[in-house]
């Protein structure tokens, strides 16, 4: 992980990008602005952090922006990571889609808009990973329920037939 | 053994792209994995992988519940690496909560993590023997997995799905029938292992359906994230547990095997090769076990001995609040990764200072390893990607999650 | 004197008894039988009750599961097939990797929405007799996961035996098989619609 102060001078370097940092156990994030995040990987690239180890999702309800998607960056040559964090409202969850730079971001950005609903512009082909595709509802989202279904044991059977009559 | 371009008459081609179906069910893919093939006679032009038929929202039931009731849920994900994925989960959490592990903890978790990759292996193994033919290694390799699954349920009472791991180090001592047991095992393995590099490295099939088929140079695997055995596979040394040591991996002396050509048979040579690897980590852990407590003395996160309940009122309580509510973690976001037998196992903690996880997502290895199918298999023969599906090693849980 | 095999399934009774006259129970009772055509009656009875638990008893000790593994069950499947808890002793080795071939499925490992109608189409596509074993907890009930991504097996195929455990140990599994076994032992009448009443739901593909 970047010290403190390397964070910061990247953070310098990166310039209006970057909206804040965080340095939290050691670890570093830098909360960047959705329209730049192709660039501030480009540049994080060119740092060194060449490998993307995860590209995932993060629901921040009830706060707004309500939704994350987080990258994490791995700089193999000095065994170095760094997150980046970008965070897009839920009325208007769109964010460019880093697939070109980025082969791996593939399936980690369909299940990102698969289990948040995410909208990745410019993905080669974005469609529902897990679920089944003509699932409605984004089902990691907070307020999403967990769902579940009654289970029905032997010795109750007459019990629940009975409700359903 | 190359990709096949032309036909063999030198005509040009007319055939027509067939879609095939490598349905869920399926012997050869390992798991529910469906594949949409596309062929060009028998040559492989394009692989579509179609996942989540064992999607389970283990990450969505992991918000439910306190945070060391998301140990056994989140074991269940990758199913051959069940360890790994508590300790992935366990790392993130106690680096959120800021307590200190145990050293004895530590080289128990290493025992028992070690022992965990060489089953995995050998299932892979069995298995991937069994998509090529040969069918007795299956057998072979259950047996040595039967005597691992015997230590582990001697340590923790289950074989599968432990919940060994616990926030602060390993929920028990392991009993004095442990260590003489272990050794037994270690004592065999390695022979064992000999037997099957004997058996399938002179199985001209074998060698004729791994070498040279499907590789894959390194760059791309990295651009496509792919991690473990099959990066090393194609040259490049990235492993975890050497370059950012966790848990006392800095404490033992192994090497980390690396292929050379990056095809389906340094795949299966470098997982081999780590079988060895694994038990010397395990002898070199159970040689230097130091004592101590087996969990931190931290009453806030760990449980008090039992005896302590007796006398204590304060064990009492912390006992009554951890196993109700469970303990509670400062808020904040963490990411740790550790080396899983598939590659890099991550888990993304998010924690808003109650007692349970905000979001917890598990980077799995094989959802991202799975990406490298495509471009491995291109050009190849049907037959080539079966080797290639099973040298993969995919775990479908873990996958779909 | 047409006394139905039915009644003799219900009564649970074989033609010895009938023979010596014991008293029938339910509402189900044949007409009393005396002299020629009781002989006659016993005759005929008798060969196809024996015919029918031989056939009973070959079918329980072949089982040809479906080599069909979801999750983590299925390595304590594998198990239960390897060397030390052997499947084969009991003539259940022979894992066929279609359906059409198979008449048991262990379903092992837990059902998702996206895979439950997969698993009822090769469940279809299995020919009768055919029976059903679900393995572990997630498939019988919920298991672990009680949450929108998982079904319990039951709701969308008959399921003969569930084997609880998260996951089983192979002896269990087997612990389950041979109670089946025993079930498929026992009762003449194997195939599943008439087990649930569900004579002339059969899907055909041509219309007929």
């Amino acid at each position: 992980m970047p010290d403190a102060t390397g964070l910061e001078l990247i953070r310098q370097e990166l310039g209006d990008a970057v909206l804040d940092t965080v340095f939290f156990r050691d670890r570093a994030t830098l909360i960047v602005d959705p329209p730049g995040i192709r660039g501030a990987l480009e540049q994080l690239r060119a740092h060194g952090y060449s490998f993307m180890a995860s590209l995932h999702g993060v629901d921040y309800y009830p706060e707004e922006p309500r939704l994350g998607v987080i990258y994490e960056l791995l700089d193999m040559r000095r065994v170095d990571r760094i997150t980046v964090k970008l965070r897009v409202p839920s009325d208007a969850p769109s964010v460019e889609s880093v697939t070109e730079d980025w082969p791996t971001a593939n399936h980690q950005e369909r299940e990102v808009y698969d289990m948040f609903g995410v909208v990745f512009d410019g993905h080669p082909d974005l469609r529902r990973i897990l679920m089944p595709e003509d699932y409605e509802g984004h089902p990691q989202r907070r307020d999403f329920p967990i769902g579940g279904e009654p289970v029905i044991f032997t010795r109750d059977e007459a019990k629940w037939l009975e409700a359903r009559q | 053994m190359s990709a096949v371009e032309t036909p063999i008459d030198g005509s040009e081609t007319t055939d027509e792209l067939l879609t095939l179906n490598f349905g869920p069910h399926h012997p050869a893919t390992h798991g529910v994995l469906r594949l949409l093939v596309t062929l060009q006679a028998e040559v492989v032009r394009d692989i579509k992988p179609i996942i989540g038929y064992v999607h389970t929202g283990i990450e969505k039931t992991a918000e439910d519940k306190s945070y060391w009731k998301v140990i056994p849920i989140v074991e269940r994900m990758d199913y051959l690496a069940y360890y790994f994925n508590a300790m992935a989960y366990i790392g993130a959490v106690e680096t959120l909560v800021g307590v200190e592990v145990p050293k004895r903890a530590q080289y128990l978790r290493v025992i028992h993590l070690e022992l965990n990759r060489i089953a995995s292996h050998l299932i892979w193994l069995g298995t991937s023997a069994l998509d090529l033919g040969a069918v007795s290694i299956f057998l072979y390799c259950l047996r040595e997995r039967e005597m691992i699954l015997d230590l582990f349920e001697c340590s923790s009472g289950a074989r599968m799905h432990t919940r060994y791991f616990q926030v602060g180090g390993v929920i028990e001592d392991i009993p004095a029938s442990f260590a003489p047991k272990l050794r037994e095992f270690l004592a065999i393995m390695p022979k064992r292992a000999d037997e099957y590099g004997a058996i399938l490295n002179s199985n001209e099939i074998v060698l004729a359906r791994l070498r040279g088929t499907c590789p894959l140079d390194a760059e791309t695997l990295l651009g496509l994230g792919v991690t473990g055995p099959l990066l090393r596979a194609a040259g490049n040394p990235w492993d975890l547990r050497k370059a950012a040591p966790y848990s006392s991996y800095d404490d033992f002396e192994f090497k980390i095997p690396v292929g050379t050509v990056g095809d389906n048979y340094d795949r299966f040579a470098v997982r081999l090769a780590e079988i060895y690897e694994s038990v010397r980590i395990i002898e070199q852990a159970l040689d230097g076990l130091p004592e101590g407590p087996h969990i931190t003395e931290d009453r806030k996160v760990a449980l008090p001995p039992r005896h302590e309940l007796a006398t204590s009122m304060e064990a009492l309580i912390h006992h009554f609040k951890l196993v109700t509510e469970g303990f509670r973690v400062p808020p904040g976001e963490v990411y740790n990764a550790i080396e899983s037998p598939r590659g890099e196992l991550g888990c993304y903690v998010r924690s808003d200072g109650s007692s349970k996880p905000a979001r917890v997502h598990m980077r799995d290895p094989s959802f991202v390893n799975l990406q490298a199918l495509a471009p491995m298999s291109r050009g190849s023969y049907i037959a080539d990607m079966i080797a290639t599906t099973a040298m993969l090693d995919p775990i479908l849980g873990g996958i779909d999650r | 004197m047409e006394v139905k095999r039915e009644t003799l399934r219900v009564q649970g009774l074989n033609a010895h008894q009938l023979l010596r006259g014991e008293e029938l129970e339910g509402a189900n009772q044949p007409a009393h039988l005396e002299g020629e055509d009781l002989e006659r009656y016993v005759e005929e009875r008798m060969l196809t009750t024996t015919l029918d638990q031989a056939v009973a008893w070959a079918r329980s000790n072949s089982f040809f599961p479906l080599a069909f593994g979801l999750a983590c069950c299925a390595m304590e499947q594998f198990h239960a097939a390897g060397p030390r808890m052997d499947i084969a002793r009991f003539g259940y080795e022979a894992f066929r990797a279609s359906p059409r071939q198979a008449d048991l499925i262990i379903l092992a490992g837990r059902v998702s929405i996206k895979m439950a109608p997969v698993i009822r189409r090769l469940y279809d596509q299995m020919l009768e007799p055919k029976w059903a074993i679900s393995m572990g907890a997630c498939c019988s009930s919920m298991g672990v996961f009680n949450n929108y991504a998982l079904v319990p097996a039951d709701k969308f195929m008959p399921i003969d035996v569930h084997v609880p455990g998260c996951p089983p140990r192979p002896e269990a599994l087997m612990h389950g098989v041979l109670k089946l076994r025993k079930m498929v032992q026992n009762d003449p009448e194997a195939g599943w619609r008439e087990r649930y009443g569900a004579v002339g739901t059969e899907e055909t593909l041509h219309g007929a």
